[in-house]
C-alpha cells in the first residue's frame, strides 16, 4: 500500500487533489481511498488530505500517520503545522516552491530522504502560467506521478476529466503534464549529474 | 459497475435506485450530500416520479415524511446530530404511527459543547425511539443495506434508519459497486403500504391510547422488532443471492468464533479493526470481532452464540451515558449474563471525531492479552489535562467554563479569555 499525505491551505485544492489521486489509481485498476482531514473547512485555513492506493481492498480509516508521500502545496506551512509527523523518509517528498531547502529551513529533514526522493518545484508559478489561478494541486500531481510512477499521466488527465466541465479540466491536464515534465527534467539532470 | 465516488453520493445513487416518491429535507449543517445530491438528481430527471420537498426545519421534515409516508408514499429523508434532536417528537410518533420510512443517520457527535465531527452520540440518543438502527461498516454496506432497509422497512411496517459514521464514510471516496436498477427492482418489489390515508376511504391514524391498552400496544411494538430479526437475516441471504454480496444481517463475525479476545463494535471502525486483526493474526495472536449491524433490534442471541468461545469481549463503542458508562457494553453484559467465564470490557474512543488509530486499538490488545485491561476504559483519555481543570475546579469556586479552559490549556487561539 502506498500512502500520501497532502498539505496545504484552504482554497488551495488540497481535498481535490486527494480524490484526483484515488480516481486516477481507481481508473488504473487499484483499489484506492481518499479523504480530507475533517472540520470546518476556510480559506488560508491549514488543510489536509489523505489517500491511499493498494493493490488489494483497502480497511483501514484512520488518517494517513506515516505517509509514503508527502505532498506540501504551501511552503509557509513548515512554519505553523509539522508537516513531517510520521514522515518515513525512505518515502518521497514534493514540494511547492521556488526555493532550495536550505532556503525552506528543512535540508536536515530533507538530507535523510534518498537522492532523487525530494522534489521541489514552482507548481504556483506554472498554475497561474497555465490555469491562471494560484491552484498548484494539478501540478502537483503531475509531479507526484513523474516521482512516484504510482499514477499514470493519463489516468490522472481521465479523472480531472471526470471532476471539471471542459473548460476547467483542459487547462489543469495542461498544468499536470506541465507537472509531470518538469518532475522528468529535474530527474534527468541529476541523474547526469550524478553520471558526471 | 464500479465507481470511485464519495460516500454521500453513493448513498444518494442507491437510494434514487430505490425509486422514493417523496424526499423532504432541510440541507443544513449538520447534514450530508446525500440529500444535496438527491435534490440535484429529481431536477435534472435522473430521479422521476419524486417529490423533494426542501422544509423549514429537521421537526417540519421528519412530519413530512410521517405525512407522506401515512398517504401511501416511500419516503426518506437523512438528517445527523442536532438536527435529529430538533426532529425527535417526530422520530417516535413515526415509528410509533407503523410508518415505514427509511432515514439515513450521517453520525455525529452532540453538542454542546459545539462539534461537528463523527461519533455515535445521535443514534444512541434514539435508541429507545423505535426505530430499526442498522449500521454500516463501508460505503458499499451504506448502499446494499439503504437498499434492503427499504425492504425491510415495507415488510414490517417500521422505520428504518440507516447508520453511516459522518465524515469516516460520508466524505471518504472509495471503490462503490452501484447496483443495476434491474436487480433492485427485483429485490425490492413497488411499495404496499400496509396502511394507507385515503380521502375516498377515509380512515384516521394515531388515535389516543389510555392505560388500559398503552401497555399493549407497546408490547406489540417490542414483539415486531424481535420478529425483525428473522427477516433482517432473511434480507440479507435474498440480498446475497441477488447481488453476490455478503452486505447487512444481524452480526457478522471476523475470526470471533475462534479467538480468545473479541472487539465487539458498530460501523467504520471495523475496518481499522480488521487491519489490526489482520497484522497481528500473522503473527499468531489470537483476535477477533464481532461486527453489530444491528443495533434495533438487538441480536442478544446471535451475540451470544458468536462469543460463546470469547475469553475477553472488549465492546468498543464512540459514545456513552453520560453517568453510568459503555451504552453497548451495558447491553452486551446483559445479553450474556448466563455465559460463564468471560470478561466484558468497555471501550470508549473516537469521540467528537478524535482519530480512532490502529496504535491505539493494538495498545487495548496488548492490555488484554496481558490481564491488565481495566473494564471501564475511555481510549487515549488526556489524563494530564483532565487533572488540571478538576484542580482547577478544586481551587477557585469560579474556574470557568470547562470546555473554553480546556481549549485554552490545549492552545487553541479561538478560546476567549474570561478573566
Amino acid at each position: 500500500m502506498f500512502q500520501i499525505r497532502i498539505h496545504g491551505r484552504g482554497g488551495q485544492g488540497v481535498v481535490s487533489a486527494s480524490e484526483l489521486l484515488s480516481v486516477a489509481a481507481f481508473e488504473e485498476g487499484k483499489y484506492s481511498q481518499s479523504f480530507p482531514s475533517f472540520g470546518s473547512e476556510r480559506m488560508g485555513a491549514p488543510v489536509q488530505a489523505f489517500a491511499r492506493i493498494s493493490d488489494s481492498n483497502i480497511t483501514i480509516r484512520e488518517p494517513v500517520m506515516e505517509p509514503d508521500m508527502l505532498i506540501i502545496q504551501d511552503p509557509t506551512l513548515f512554519h505553523a503545522v509539522n508537516v513531517f509527523d510520521g514522515a518515513k523518509t525512505d518515502g518521497y517528498l514534493l514540494i511547492n516552491s521556488s526555493r532550495t531547502t536550505e532556503e525552506l529551513g528543512i535540508s536536515e529533514i530533507s538530507s535523510q530522504y534518498p537522492d532523487n526522493h525530494v522534489m521541489i518545484l514552482p507548481a504556483t508559478e506554472l498554475a497561474i502560467k497555465y490555469i491562471k489561478q494560484a491552484k498548484p494541486n494539478t501540478v502537483l500531481l503531475g509531479a507526484f506521478a513523474a516521482l512516484s510512477h504510482i499514477v499514470q499521466i493519463p489516468a490522472l488527465e481521465s479523472a480531472i476529466r471526470g471532476k471539471f466541465p471542459k473548460k476547467i479540466a483542459e487547462p489543469n491536464i495542461i498544468a499536470t503534464k506541465a507537472g509531470y515534465n518538469m518532475i522528468m527534467k529535474l530527474l534527468q539532470e541529476k541523474k547526469q549529474q550524478q553520471g558526471a | 459497475m464500479l465507481y470511485q465516488i464519495s460516500g454521500s453520493i453513493a448513498v444518494a445513487n442507491a437510494i434514487a435506485l430505490c425509486r422514493p416518491d417523496v424526499v423532504p429535507c432541510y440541507p443544513i449543517t449538520p447534514q450530508t450530500h446525500i440529500v444535496e445530491h438527491l435534490s440535484l438528481l429529481v431536477k435534472n430527471g435522473k430521479l422521476k416520479n419524486c417529490t423533494y420537498k426542501n422544509v423549514d426545519s429537521e421537526f417540519s421534515s421528519m412530519s413530512f415524511c410521517i405525512g407522506s409516508s401515512a398517504a401511501g408514499a416511500r419516503t426518506y429523508t437523512a438528517t445527523a446530530s442536532q438536527g435529529l434532536l430538533y426532529m425527535m417528537e417526530a422520530v417516535y410518533n413515526a415509528s410509533g404511527l407503523s410508518l415505514p420510512i427509511v432515514m439515513t443517520l450521517g453520525n455525529r457527535a452532540i453538542g454542546a459543547p459545539i462539534n461537528i465531527w463523527n461519533d455515535h452520540s445521535d443514534a444512541m440518543s434514539v435508541r429507545d425511539a423505535g426505530w430499526i438502527q442498522l449500521f454500516v461498516e463501508s460505503n458499499q454496506q451504506a448502499v446494499d443495506v439503504h437498499i434492503q432497509a427499504f425492504k425491510l422497512a415495507e415488510a414490517l411496517s417500521l422505520p428504518v434508519m440507516v447508520n453511516m459514521d459522518g465524515f469516516i464514510l460520508t466524505h471518504a471516496i472509495t471503490q462503490v459497486d452501484m447496483p443495476d436498477q434491474e436487480l433492485v427492482d427485483q429485490f425490492l418489489p413497488k411499495f404496499v403500504p400496509r396502511q394507507k390515508l385515503d380521502t375516498n376511504a377515509p380512515v384516521s391514524i394515531g388515535a389516543m391510547v389510555g392505560p388500559d391498552a398503552f401497555t399493549e400496544v407497546r408490547y406489540l411494538a417490542h414483539h415486531k422488532q424481535k420478529e425483525a430479526l428473522n427477516i433482517i437475516e432473511q434480507q440479507a441471504e435474498e440480498f446475497a443471492a441477488i447481488f453476490g454480496r455478503d452486505s447487512g444481517g444481524l452480526v457478522k463475525s471476523y475470526f470471533a468464533d475462534e479467538s480468545d479476545i473479541v472487539f465487539v463494535a458498530m460501523g467504520s471502525v471495523i475496518g481499522t479493526m480488521q487491519d489490526l486483526v489482520n497484522d497481528l493474526r500473522d503473527q499468531g495472536h489470537s483476535v477477533g470481532i464481532l461486527s453489530l449491524r444491528s443495533f434495533r433490534p438487538f441480536p442478544a442471541t446471535a451475540i451470544c452464540q458468536a462469543l460463546r468461545n470469547v475469553k475477553q469481549v472488549i465492546v468498543f463503542e464512540k459514545s456513552f451515558a453520560v453517568g453510568m458508562g459503555g451504552i453497548l457494553a451495558s447491553e452486551i453484559h446483559m445479553a450474556m449474563q448466563h455465559v460463564q467465564n468471560i470478561n466484558i470490557h468497555s471501550v470508549i474512543g473516537g469521540l467528537g471525531g478524535r482519530t480512532i488509530t490502529k496504535k491505539s486499538l493494538h495498545k487495548i490488545i496488548d492490555q488484554a492479552e496481558k490481564g491488565i485491561l481495566e473494564c471501564e476504559v475511555f481510549m487515549d483519555l488526556d489524563n494530564e489535562t483532565v487533572a488540571k481543570e478538576l484542580k482547577r475546579q478544586q481551587d477557585a469556586p469560579s474556574s470557568g467554563s470547562v470546555a473554553e479552559n480546556i481549549l485554552r490549556d490545549k492552545g487553541v487561539v479561538s478560546a476567549s479569555k474570561t478573566h
